[in-house]
């Protein structure tokens, strides 16, 4: 009898460590991370980037890929931080670690897509299903894919392409 | 009883969501005549809101408020680039439109340089508030 509450802890932790484990980058927690950057777009868990490139990014939002991002002074100065401590190159997450390894030194993508480890695990996706596809159009809509991506979660199989016939296994 | 007591709920309800961005609005207009705007106009904000301005990066092409929030302020527009969802601009079919300052002045800065290729002034800012506050 004793042992039971101990036994169903011991359940709840290894479940909950399953669950950390299937993520592939960690989750955004920031809420005003969350809320500013997908005002237009999804907020990519900064996990995707190394530190060098969110510096990069939170420096010229005033031409962010041909938009006006701008933020207050204040709000800049702190999402940068956040996106930097939170960078791939400080994660342990899995595709932080492979987005990673495959950027040289010198390497500061300013766009997920640019990230030659995201270029070949999308490289066996068509155009057609992505943008050509009138559905997506960019690969930067990582949530019309990955239904689970503003969580963290990138698993394989669980893509849906819309307008693809079921899910898409390679 | 009950209904009269849920109908007293409602109506406060319906007058505080609507009297809180027309709060909003009048207290903008104010901070920008204490900036220099003379009176306002709804017909020059109209104006603003059908104007075509030249695209800085591509020659030929020009950029308007409808690229990204449509021709109808009471629809949802779609960002131009990423296809997310923009709701609608109205306050009438929008209940979280122009309740906000910080939000009004941020999308005033960004949408102005990125339309117009600068800032608006106080006084475009309330013509074009003036314009939308009613529709």
């Amino acid at each position: 009898m004793r042992s039971q509450p101990f036994f169903l802890s011991l359940l709840l932790l290894s479940a909950t460590s399953q669950v950390s484990a299937a993520l592939d980058v960690a989750p955004v927690t920031n809420k005003t991370y969350q809320e500013e950057c997908s005002a237009c777009h999804m907020a990519y868990q900064p996990g995707f980037l190394p530190a060098r490139s969110w510096q990069k990014i939170f420096d010229t939002l005033d031409k962010h890929f041909g938009e006006n991002a701008e933020l207050s002074a204040q709000q800049t100065q702190a999402l940068k931080a956040y996106a930097m401590e939170n960078a791939a190159d400080h994660s342990h997450y899995k595709r932080s670690r492979k987005i990673m390894s495959s950027l040289s030194a010198s390497d500061t993508p300013l766009r997920i897509s640019e990230v030659s480890y995201i270029q070949r695990k999308h490289r066996e996706v068509p155009d057609r299903l992505i943008t050509r596809n009138p559905q997506i159009k960019t690969l930067g809509r990582c949530e019309a894919c990955h239904p689970d991506a503003k969580q963290g979660d990138y698993n394989e199989h669980r893509v849906k392409i819309p307008g693809a016939n079921g899910h898409w296994e390679n | 009883m009950r209904m009269a007591t849920s109908m007293t709920f409602g109506l406060i309800f319906l007058f505080g969501a609507a009297s809180s961005y027309a709060t909003v609005v009048d207290d903008q207009l104010k901070a920008y005549q204490a900036q220099g705007a003379g009176s306002f106009s709804a017909q020059r904000g109209e104006q603003m809101w059908n104007k075509d301005y030249p695209d800085p990066e591509e020659p030929g092409k020009v950029r308007n408020c409808h690229v990204c929030h449509g021709k109808d302020f009471k629809a949802s527009g779609k960002h131009a680039k990423t296809g997310k969802t923009i709701d609608p601009l109205s306050p009438s079919v929008n209940r979280e439109r122009f309740t906000d300052p910080q939000f009004i002045e941020k999308w005033f800065k960004r949408n102005c340089k990125w339309v117009m290729d600068r800032e608006c002034t106080p006084q475009e800012k309330g013509d074009f508030l003036m314009y939308l506050k009613d529709k």
